[in-house]
């Protein structure tokens, strides 16, 4: 309890200390001269957010690409050396590839998911209820993700994975791909004999996508499902008077129509992708070749305590989080100029 | 329970694409509409129970005992149905041994709740300033803060903490003091609000700089100064934005965990970063963990249901522009 008084008052204060802070200045500002009043009152509106990114995000990002620049103890300049550690030794290489990984199979499947239960619910009895159910899952953090599906891919000594029960009763199932019921899922990386060499990803990569695409299909399913709904009906009815199918209409007429929002949701998951993280730190920890970079990130700088291989990993995130954004911004573009937009 | 995912309004930024009108309701609609053919639903209803079955199955377990979760599958439950609190009632208890899961939600809100004012409050002011003020450079300003919006917080975070532990120094002469915010609540509420204030920004000015240009005018022209514009008009027409962003953020934060295991220290930590403790410390304690899992998802959920109009809004509005 005493925790949460001292944070009342401590909100309260801080809270109160910044209005009144701002409606002084405010009063200041009325002692300026007019010509420049508007200009210094602009300022006092941004002052909070202005210095807040300033100090929490621009200045550091500045400082990390800085840091990624000098060693792990931040004492000597070693140029580009981190970053031709982080492509060239295969744990760290491990896990851009693993990144990619999840970059492509996790944005391919949920947008498909997305897309499915978006076309496939509409106007259906009981759309509401599948699309919540789809969506649960997206407000659940992804560390009660992680949790969830624990319980999903466990193995011995404990009798609680789902999938083991499933895969056990399929008849000729060789026992690496769990016919006996006793495959441990997350940590082992290949599939009986193909076990995949050192620097490609593994097969419990997959397993945890599969957590990812659950997690983030909902959203996606949310903005199509919106998307799909603003298609004039003018448009569908004309293709089906000339005698296009549902299916045909779908592809033919909505898709088109809706190519803008289905870049931005790959977009979105893109990214949500490549900042993986907490997916992997609650269930494997990164172990078992699952780490992916935003992982070995915080490993790297906080559990090894090395400072400039760690930075360096998180400017790999920021560059290939450029092109994505880039090629967003184009496609829009395009999808506008074609909707004459 | 208001399920009612379907029929949003507008997304909060008022730019109105035609691509999301609202459907408008005509006859001929259901025939011309009915993509759901007979695969179509199966399909539907085959995903809608892979989604379900993992989260529900947690939800049994948490109300199994302790032999049971241990030796048999949840599914078990169906054919030997059997209820216990004992494992909420261990993950809530606050004994020596015990995980004390009502402190670490308590945590969670003090963590969440002022960081959601603090970040939607100050991105209200700023894009105030971006939509109806005349300063020099704020189109460049603005497109700085969209562009901070590409930045992965992992970027922020070594230089954040170092500054947070040691301040900030140019030879000797320190320029930013060690204020020792680490593992203090503090430091995890700056934090959030830094990482936020670009999308908050980004969304609410999409909305105030479409609020009506003649009321924002006519309160000018009648002596009112930004001042009292803001706080008598602005603030109130925002409201719907401010819900939907401010249920977005929240979100959004109670679900966080990266920023939570870097900056709040064991004792600070929020259920989150709880229930990774848990998970990897008590690796055997499957039935602690089901209701533990359930104890953080508990409010998410219900915010979800019972604020959902809103929260989809605020996805929408988010989702317009990526």
């Amino acid at each position: 309890m005493g925790d949460l008084i001292s944070a009342i008052v401590t909100v309260t204060i801080a809270i109160g200390g910044l209005l009144a802070f701002l409606g002084g200045l405010y009063w200041l500002t009325s002692k300026v001269p007019k010509k420049w009043q508007e200009g210094v009152r602009s300022w006092v509106f941004l002052l909070p957010a202005m210095v807040a990114m300033i100090i929490g995000l621009l200045i550091p990002t500045i400082r990390t690409i800085y840091l990624s620049l000098l060693d792990d103890n931040g004492d000597k300049f070693v140029g580009f050396d981190n970053y031709s550690d982080v492509f060239t030794t295969t744990g760290t290489r491990l896990t851009v590839f693993n990144s990619m990984t999840w970059v492509f199979v996790g944005t391919v499947f949920t947008t498909i998911v997305g897309l499915a239960v978006a076309r496939f619910a509409d106007g259906m009895r009981g759309e509401k209820a599948a699309k919540s159910a789809i969506f649960i899952p997206g407000a659940i953090s992804l560390v009660g993700a992680g949790i969830i599906w624990k319980f999903v891919y466990d193995g011995p000594p404990f009798e609680v994975g789902l999938l083991n029960s499933i895969t056990k009763n399929i008849p000729g199932l060789p026992a690496s791909m769990g016919g006996d019921g006793d495959r441990i899922w997350l940590l082992e990386r290949g599939f009986g004999g193909a076990d995949p060499p050192a620097s490609l990803p593994g097969f419990n990569t997959f397993l945890l996508i599969i957590i990812f695409i659950w997690a983030s299909a909902g959203f996606a399913t949310v903005i199509f499902s919106a998307a799909i709904k603003g298609v004039p009906d003018s448009l569908i009815e004309a293709a089906k008077v000339d005698g296009a199918t549902d299916r045909q209409a779908f592809y033919k007429v909505t898709m088109p129509y809706i190519r803008s929002t289905i870049v931005t949701v790959a977009t979105t998951i893109t990214i949500g992708g490549l900042k993986a993280f907490d997916i992997v730190a609650a269930t494997t920890g990164g172990r078992f070749g699952t780490s992916t970079i935003a992982n070995e990130f915080f490993v790297t700088k906080f559990v090894q305590g090395r400072g400039g291989l760690g930075s360096a990993l998180a400017v790999v995130i920021f560059i290939l989080v450029i092109p994505v954004v880039v090629m967003n911004r184009q496609a829009q573009k395009r999808a506008e100029e074609m909707m004459g937009a | 329970m208001s399920v009612a995912i379907d029929d949003v309004d507008p997304p909060v930024d008022g730019t109105s694409k035609p691509g999301r009108r609202k459907r408008v309701l005509s006859t001929g609609q259901a025939t011309s509409r009915s993509l759901s053919s007979q695969p179509g639903r199966i399909i539907v209803y085959v995903l809608m129970f892979m989604w379900t079955v993992p989260t529900f199955g947690i939800l049994v377990s948490s109300f199994r005992s302790e032999i049971d979760v241990k030796t048999s599958g949840w599914w078990k439950w169906f054919t030997d149905p059997s209820i216990t609190l004992e494992n909420y009632r261990r993950v809530l208890s606050s004994a020596p041994g015990d995980d004390n899961m009502a402190k670490f939600f308590m945590n969670s809100l003090i963590i969440t709740i002022p960081s959601v004012i603090l970040s939607v409050g100050i991105a209200l002011l700023a894009s105030y300033a971006f939509s109806w003020m005349k300063f020099k450079g704020r189109d460049w300003i603005f497109v700085a803060v969209v562009a901070l919006l590409m930045v992965p917080l992992q970027m922020a975070l070594v230089p954040l903490l170092q500054l947070f532990t040691g301040g900030a120094h140019i030879g000797t002469v320190t320029i930013f003091p060690d204020l020792s915010l680490t593992g203090t609540y503090i430091g995890v509420w700056i934090a959030h609000v830094a990482f936020g204030l670009p999308f908050c920004i980004f969304i609410l000015k999409n909305f105030v700089s479409a609020l009506p240009k003649e009321l924002i005018e006519a309160a000018r022209v009648d002596g009112a100064g930004h001042g009292t514009t803001f706080v008598k008009l602005v603030v109130p027409l925002s409201v719907p934005a401010i819900a939907s962003l401010g249920i977005f953020q929240f979100m959004w934060i109670w679900n966080d965990y990266l920023i939570a295991l870097i900056f709040a220290g064991r004792d600070k930590a929020p259920v989150t970063m709880k229930l990774a403790q848990v998970a990897g410390e008590r690796g055997n304690a499957w039935h602690l963990l089901t209701a533990a899992g359930m104890v953080s998802m508990v409010l998410p959920i219900m915010v979800f249901f019972a604020l959902q109009r809103y929260f989809v809004r605020g996805l929408l509005a988010g989702a317009v522009k990526g």
